[in-house]
């Protein structure tokens, strides 16, 4: 042996095996370890799936009740067929983690304020530790989730529900070997933890978030300071006078329930105070809502209803939906599934079809805390100094101490904004949180029931447990019913309460109840022959008995319900074309004013050129289409010149928009709207002076636009794209060349869109449409990640199979799952 | 033929260490082999770099053709490699073989005595 050669090599192949194991610092982000990430036996060449992947196996699990056969088809949709609930979750639990196990587990980690246990308290420059664990864990989702969670084990429909995905979502990660783990496990270099039900709830409290969590009442508190109660009325009106509800106008409502006490001091406290919120906090995307309808027999050519719906969220890979149909000896259902919860959220079983929009309702305000002193250890509160209880939360922080979070609680919810979190300019101010979703409640339960259900009582019986997020809930039966339920727990409002923060000193400005459900918007039935939904006003404020407090669109419901009225013998490919139509209500409505407004003589040639493509547009936002381009230029520069003076530019703090349709609504009423006039300028203002200035800074960035190489053409210039949750730009799929946009049915922005596009035809054998962009697969190493993509970005869809028994020798089947009690 | 067997015999005990063992299992099955057969240490040395060049360069081949290539060009496009998926390929089969290398020369510096 030569000793020194022999000491050389070993410690040359030992430094490369280290070197090789670690995972290293390149400019801020970390590699993973690249030996085990290039190795073709543990890598990410194990998640390369080969195309003809055999998704075939025999599976046994002593938490089986019975034999268990699933039947993947050609998309990749798995038709379970269980003998019994128990097993048909618990499928539902394998199914969902052997496809999309990492997103599942990252979504509910963010839910819980753990993102930085995985990645670390800081990504480049943004911390993660305050912008997503802090704010989750502030705004009270584990205190939440811990809350519901009690109640849903506490019933025996959900517990068991639960219980079963829970152990069919461990049986595939216990038999996971490291090898097997998602690529994203292994570029981030950690491993699957055991699923548990609190993760369930979890999932249901990020919607609950991403649905229910937005409102401006920093930003209207701070808007107070400078503007009367004359101007915030016009810039922000409560409920348009144009507004098409969901339930229409002439609905006659019943004497509320609730009879609310408006506090003493409201005017001197509440509406006339004047004190800002130097807070900025991040939100979810105020776009993301739905369309729904239903059409009833006498409007559609076979006699039977026909149910739709496309929910409008971020778009994402893996998606956030995972198709599949569930069936047991006593019901039978198709539809889409969140990964990481049980059940189906958007289906159809053999005798009834439903789907969602969301209800945009408020049900999220701030109270003004006063704490006795530095400690915070006790708040003023009827007339008394409370104690302030304390959540202490430690966050694990990669490569990094723990970090602890002291929450202090207050009667009113966590004091989520207060010296140690987000107050940026060390105002010193306290503002505890009231939100709906903190209080626990149990939606699983009307998934579970949805299933089940056989009609519109059953249906009306599931949707008693929607609490938050409130959702429209459209219904269409096979007996012939179609309704609309706009259904959740709301807080009945007195008018105006908790469109500014609130004083905390007393209980005068709590919540004083919520609405009754059963006084809740709804229409069954309706003469006209059709409900729907479009994240609209659920009911005409002038009839409805409570404060509607919210944020709504305007355009879309009226497209859809001016399409319905219009519409007579209606077939599914008639409800395609319609939910994938690009017809720009919003300019139709608008534009003729504005170029009325328009002089030729005063254009330059390139201006007057761009004011050509709006004269000869269709109002049709199509991808080769170059004017909807120019108008939403136009649109924006308007927009900023007629508020930017009156609101954006007097603050430095968070300020609100006004809505898209405000200044529409206002100059269609009249063309000398006071907030035209810049307010810094001596000379006033007209519509035509601030289109003219709104054109030419058009022109200028539409030039620009070209300039930098990019095609004026729609499609090109918004560029949809779906991205994987990391931004992880391979994973992306981008540059889609489709049309539509806000205000539009097709409601596909950059980023944010029809997310499932159903069509139900209930007919006898039911007949439906429907995609999704994505793919059945979260693997990005799979065919079948993406391969619904392009299906969808051409806006047409895939016949649902609805599989019976008598089938599985069909050629659709693909593969076979079989599970067995062993 | 030594070169041949200790190169094939490196091949195929890493392949079958790697299934039960964590990925530096390389290391050990160029170490023993070049420990079992001897050789003078440059050629153990390239019986090993080349074995894991060939096992995991091979393999990381065969996996992209079954699946087309769809996911190597996104990894590629992940890692500094401008989406190449030959390179890729490269830098898998080069990595192996440069622990396996250095570590089949332990392996006869363990066993050749000083002549």
């Amino acid at each position: 042996m030569r000793i020194v050669p022999f000491l050389i090599s070993t410690a040359v192949t030992v430094g490369l095996v280290f070197a090789l194991n670690q995972r290293l610092t390149i400019s801020g982000s970390k590699t993973p370890r690249f030996g085990g990430f290039l190795s073709p036996q543990k890598g990410f060449w194990k998640n390369a799936e080969p195309a003809d992947e055999n998704f075939s196996i025999e599976l046994k699990s002593p938490l089986l009740q019975d034999k268990v056969d699933v039947y993947l088809d050609e998309r990749l949709v798995p038709h379970v067929f269980a003998q019994n609930e128990h097993d048909v979750y618990f499928v539902q639990g394998y199914l969902h983690a052997k496809f999309r196990l990492w997103q599942m587990e990252f979504q509910t980690h963010a839910a819980a304020g753990r993102i930085s246990e995985l990645i670390g308290g800081k990504k480049g420059n943004v911390s993660v530790l305050d912008r997503s664990d802090r704010k989750f864990r502030r705004l009270g989702m584990g205190w939440a989730a811990e809350k519901s969670l009690r109640v849903a084990e506490a019933n025996p429909d959900s517990k068991a529900v639960l219980d079963a995905y829970r152990d069919g979502a461990n049986y595939y990660i216990e038999n996971l070997l490291p090898e097997n783990y998602p690529v994203e496990y292994k570029l981030l270099d950690y491993a699957p933890e055991k699923w548990t039900n609190l993760k369930s709830i979890l999932f249901a409290k990020y919607m609950a978030y991403d649905l229910a969590g937005f409102d401006e009442d920093f930003e209207m508190t701070n808007a107070k300071t400078f503007l009367t109660q004359t101007q915030l009325d016009k810039i922000y009106p409560y409920g348009q006078d144009s507004l098409d509800p969901i339930i229409p106008k002439g609905t006659v409502y019943d004497k509320p329930g609730i009879a609310l006490q408006i506090p003493a001091t409201a005017d001197s406290l509440y509406f006339d105070f004047k004190d800002s919120v130097a807070i900025n906090q991040t939100k979810p995307n105020p776009a993301n809502g739905s369309n729904n309808w239903a059409v009833a027999g006498s409007k559609t050519a076979s006699g039977k209803p026909i149910l739709c719906c496309d929910p409008h969220l971020g778009l994402n890979l893996p998606s956030i939906w995972f198709e599949l149909q569930l069936h047991t000896p006593q019901w039978n259902v198709y539809g889409v599934s969140f990964p990481g919860a049980p059940g189906i959220e958007y289906g159809i079983n053999d005798s009834i079809a439903w789907g969602e929009t969301n209800a945009g309702r408020d049900v999220r305000d701030y109270y003004a805390i006063r704490f006795k002193d530095d400690s915070q250890k006790e708040y003023w509160f009827n007339g008394e100094w409370k104690t302030t209880e304390w959540r202490i939360d430690t966050i694990k922080v990669r490569d990094e101490p723990d970090f602890i979070d002291s929450i202090p609680m207050t009667i009113f919810g966590p004091v989520m904004f207060e010296k140690r979190y987000a107050d940026k300019l060390k105002s010193n101010k306290a503002y505890a949180v009231r939100w709906k979703a903190h209080d626990a409640s149990n939606e699983l339960v009307m998934f579970v029931k949805l299933a089940r259900a056989k009609d519109y009582s059953g249906y009306l019986d599931a949707i008693q447990s929607l609490e938050c997020p409130g959702q429209n809930v459209v219904f269409a039966s096979k007996s012939g019913d179609i309704a609309m339920w706009c259904q959740g727990a709301f807080p009945a409002r007195w008018k105006g309460q908790g469109d500014y923060v609130m004083p905390g000193e007393d209980s005068s400005y709590l919540w004083q109840g919520i609405i009754p459900q059963n006084e809740n918007p709804h229409m069954m039935n309706p003469v006209r022959g059709f409900v729907s939904s479009a994240n609209q006003l659920p009911a005409d404020i002038n009839n409805y008995p409570y404060y509607l407090a919210g944020s709504y669109d305007l355009y879309r419901g009226i497209i859809i319900n001016k399409k319905l009225t219009a519409m007579d013998s209606i077939v599914p490919t008639d409800m395609q074309q319609m939910q994938t139509d690009n017809y720009n209500i919003f300019a139709a409505t608008i534009l003729p004013l504005l170029l009325k407004n328009v002089y030729d003589s005063t254009l330059k040639p390139n201006e007057l050129k761009y004011v050509q493509m709006l004269r000869n547009w269709n109002y049709r936002s199509d991808p080769q289409e170059t004017a909807p381009t120019v108008f939403k230029l136009l649109n924006a520069h308007l927009e900023a010149l007629v508020w930017n003076d009156d609101i954006n530019d007097r603050s430095v703090l968070p300020l609100p928009n006004p809505h898209r349709y405000t200044l529409n609504e206002a100059l269609l009423k009249d063309t000398a709207f006071a907030f035209i006039d810049d307010r810094n300028t001596p000379q006033k203002e007209t519509l035509k002076d601030v289109v003219l200035a709104a054109l030419k800074a058009s022109a200028v960035d539409l030039d620009s636009i070209q300039a930098a190489g990019t095609e004026l053409a729609y499609a090109k210039y918004k560029a949809t794209g779906v991205s994987h949750l990391m931004r992880l730009a391979p994973f992306n799929r981008t540059n889609l060349g489709i049309g539509g946009g806000t205000h539009i049915i097709n409601a596909a922005t950059k980023d944010h869109g029809p997310s499932w596009r159903m069509i139900v035809h209930l007919t006898e054998k039911t007949e439906a449409f429907g995609v999704y962009p994505g793919g059945q697969n979260g693997n990005p190493g799979s065919k079948f990640y993406d391969n619904f993509i392009d299906t969808w970005a051409e806006g047409k869809y895939y016949q649902l199979w609805i599989m019976t028994d008598a089938e599985t020798k069909d050629p659709r089947v693909k593969w076979k799952m079989s599970f067995s009690k062993g | 033929m030594k070169f041949i067997v200790s190169l094939i015999l490196t091949g195929l005990l890493a392949f079958g260490l790697g299934g039960y063992l964590d990925w530096w299992s390389i290391a050990i099955a160029a170490f023993v082999v070049a420990a079992l057969i001897p050789q003078r240490p440059l050629l153990a040395w390239l019986s090993g770099f080349l074995g894991l060049f060939l096992l995991w360069g091979g393999l990381s081949f065969f996996i992209n053709e079954k699946n087309g290539g769809l996911f190597a060009a996104k990894i590629a496009g992940i890692l500094p490699l401008g989406g190449n998926v030959i390179l890729l390929m490269l830098v898998t089969a080069l990595v192996g073989a440069l622990v396996a290398g250095f570590a089949a020369l332990s392996g006869s510096y363990l066993r050749k005595r000083k002549a």
